[in-house]
């Protein structure tokens, strides 16, 4: 503390104050978010568990019965539904009572058992395409191996030795959990810097601010005080939550991982803040910071790897922090990622960071004169 | 009775005062109109679930003519773009960077393998499990290739039955046909909770709520007030999203306008319910705000079956998904533009959403009544 000048220290404080000493913002800033984490990872599963499928069974012989009998135990189907008409298909995908239905045509047990290729058909609701071209692919899988099991040779399973590296069993919660606390801190600590000027602007108290004996940066680092502290306690707790609740490995190192979490809310701090300068009201802010995290959310490889966008949009995505971000805390959990490709993801933050929490300085500045 | 107060020209002046108070502030333009078209735009372009040309490596570690074959069915599927290689070490360090989602080792004694009295495994598949729906992919359909390329070698046993699959609604499988109707269900969720709650609150922040709770004007005609201009606010909205996602985005609307505007209007009773509740609750714009966005638009996003399949969740998850009003709206939606006018699937979901939203305008009630009292 030493290093800070009296003034600063004291706005410091006056900062920390006014965000933390009320209990109600207090507990809206920590408890929310570790509530959605344990939700929305439970949520986020683009596996497929119980689907429910309509079978439209036309044929009485053995081999489709048995293949019927295949898919009610399948691990990923709750029920099968036995319709006995075309519009039953029709009325219950267009219901969505299913999302699939299996039509086994009259002659199928005879045309396998004749050597004849058997065709079934399989009608899938679209609006659900998502969920229904994992539900195709393991149908398919088991279809293959179902063939093979009745004309005795190896299956599938047996021919192709597959494993998958750094998560093993393909568990959704290694892979979701770091990304969706990376998306929660981000939200919480942008709102948070985003309110801090524009706040003072509408009740009109950034005027005393500018006239008191502090220089613009000074503002700007105290303004970034509060969000520091809260978005690195949460980022903390997030990983602890990751490693003690949801028992995902951590293969890498904490102390890069601590150190790119630090830069990356300083550049997520900057951008809130270049927000706030030119807003006039909370409420230009906040909209403004939606208008800037919902779209860099889904730029930022969450939901989909970067690398399936157009090429525009990819350029355009090199500017998200969070993308940067998500690849640290994803590697460094799961793939024991090396410090140069740390690194590789830490510069690029480090210049959002510069360049914003400058423009912020260069604002406030402007104000003054 | 209700209604007959509201024919007075208090209530225009409100509604009057409050759509002066949205045209005036750029900030509501933005999160109503242009937030929209870029949310929409990035779910036509960005955000793309389809599978197509996933990088995968295939290390050829055997030369004869059968495993070059079977390299060669690998490269044609449309599902993978191959990088191939004779080191494993090479394909293996491009998996570590990310640049590979697998890869596929054809070992050096495959031929000997492939003869049907051996035993074991014929070829090795690898994925990057750090993403694991892509892991998925890759394995399911490795295994398929593989099972297709032997079902075409001369002796092999033929493939008894095939599956035909036919999607329906949404033929060529495109993601961007049901995630521009869902993105609508998020962008009205952003405009009706959001947006309300700000307002909301901040009235509560300034004084001025007391202050118009003072005049002569009920409790009932200010809130109508407030609500119905930001109703017209969501509407106008709604109307340029969706003729977006029909002329540029080129989504069909196969349903009839009028459902469509019958289903938007029943979701934004608990949109601006919620938002109402939010700002009675909280009476400070950075808590609503924080409210809005943990219990309207993040749940939005997760829980509404938009982007991760509701039946895959765990049930305690599953139970939770029912109280979200965008749940319901997701699914509308997506039948309205893809499906159809589907009344029996439609009347559900509007009578769910405007259960929730009753639900949401008496708790707000009941809160509005407490604060005064205090």
């Amino acid at each position: 503390m030493g290093l800070l000048s009296p003034a600063l220290r004291a706005l410091i404080i006056k900062e920390l104050l006014s965000v933390l000493r009320d209990p109600k913002s207090r507990m809206v800033l920590i408890v929310p978010p570790i509530m959605q984490l344990l939700i929305f990872s439970f949520a986020a599963t683009l596996d497929l568990n119980n689907a429910s499928v309509a079978v439209y069974n036309m044929d009485s012989g053995a081999w489709s019965h048995a293949w019927v009998e295949r898919v009610a135990h399948a691990s990923f189907v709750r029920e099968l539904y036995p319709v006995h008409s075309r519009p039953e298909v029709e009325r219950m995908i267009a219901q969505q009572r299913v999302t699939a239905a299996l039509v086994i045509p009259q002659t199928a047990s005879r045309d396998v058992a004749a050597g004849r290729p058997a065709q079934i058909q399989l009608i899938l609701d679209g609006r659900r395409a998502n969920a229904n071209q994992i539900l195709l692919a393991y149908l398919n899988t088991m279809l293959g191996n179902f063939n093979i099991e009745t004309g005795g040779g190896r299956s599938i399973d047996e021919l192709a030795v597959t494993r998958h590296w750094f998560n093993p069993n393909l568990l959704y919660p290694w892979f979701v959990v770091p990304g969706v606390g990376g998306i929660l801190v981000t939200f919480i600590t942008m709102l948070l810097t985003a309110l801090s000027i524009a706040r003072e602007r509408e009740l009109g108290t950034f005027d005393q601010l500018l006239v008191s004996p502090c220089t613009p940066l000074e503002i700007i680092v105290a303004k970034m005080a509060p969000a520091l502290v809260v978005g690195m306690v949460l980022g903390i707790l997030m990983a602890t939550v990751a490693v003690m609740v949801f028992r995902v490995p951590f293969t890498g190192s904490w102390t890069l991982l601590l150190l790119s979490m630090l830069v990356y809310i300083l550049s997520v701090i900057g951008i809130g803040l270049a927000i706030s300068a030119v807003c006039n009201t909370q409420q230009q802010a906040i909209l403004g910071t939606f208008t800037f995290v919902v779209p860099s959310v889904l730029m930022s490889g969450f939901a989909t790897p970067v690398e399936n966008m157009p090429v525009f949009l990819q350029w355009l995505a090199q500017g998200i922090p969070l993308k940067y971000y998500l690849i640290i805390l994803q590697g460094s959990f799961l793939k024991d990622l090396s410090p140069s490709m740390v690194w590789a993801n830490d510069w690029p933050m480090l210049a959002i960071a510069a360049v914003t929490l400058t423009t912020a300085t260069l604002f406030v500045r402007g104000r003054l004169q | 009775m209700i209604l007959a107060s509201f024919a007075n020209s208090r209530l225009l002046a409100l509604m009057r005062k409050e759509s002066l108070q949205i045209v005036r502030d750029p900030s509501t333009a933005l999160i109503a109109f242009v937030l929209p078209v870029i949310v929409l735009f990035l779910f036509a372009y960005a955000v793309s679930l389809d599978i197509r040309q996933v990088p995968i490596g295939v290390v050829l570690e055997c030369d004869t003519a059968q495993s070059q074959s079977l390299a060669a069915a690998f490269a044609r599927t449309r599902y993978f773009k191959v990088t191939s290689a004779h080191d494993r070490n090479k394909i293996i360090a491009l998996l570590m960077r990310g640049e590979l989602r697998g890869f596929v080792v054809i070992p050096p004694d495959f031929d000997h393998r492939l003869l049907a009295d051996s035993t074991g495994g014929l070829i090795q598949i690898v994925t990057d499990g750090s993403q694991p729906n892509t892991a998925n992919f890759v394995a399911s359909y490795a295994q398929g290739v593989l099972a297709q390329w032997l079902a075409q070698q001369p002796g092999a046993t033929s493939v008894a039955a095939a599956l035909i699959p036919r999607f329906w609604f949404n033929t060529a499988v495109e993601s961007r046909r049901f995630l521009v109707p869902g993105a609508l269900a998020i962008v009205m969720t952003i405009i009706g909770t959001l947006l309300t709650a700000m307002v909301v609150a901040r009235e509560w922040e300034r004084g001025t709520m007391e202050a118009l709770i003072a005049t002569p004007v009920s409790v009932a005609e200010i809130l109508a007030g407030k609500l119905l201009p930001y109703y017209g606010l969501g509407m106008l909205a709604m109307l340029i999203a969706t003729l977006l996602s029909i002329y540029v985005f080129h989504v069909p609307l196969r349903g009839s306008w009028l459902a469509l505007f019958a289903v938007t209007s029943v979701f934004l009773i608990p949109a601006l319910g919620q938002g109402l509740l939010i700002s009675v609750l909280s009476k400070n714009q950075f808590i609503a705000a924080q409210f809005a966005l943990m219990s309207g638009y993040l749940p939005a996003f997760m829980l509404s079956g938009f982007l991760f399949e509701i039946d895959s969740m765990p049930w305690p998850v599953r139970m939770l998904t029912y109280v979200v009003p965008a749940r319901y709206f997701v699914t509308s939606l997506q039948t309205l533009f893809l499906v159809g006018d589907v009344w029996p699937l439609l009347l559900k979901n509007m009578a769910a959403m405007a259960g929730i939203g009753l639900v949401f305008f008496l708790i707000a009630r009941r809160g509005l009544h407490k604060s005064l009292e205090n």
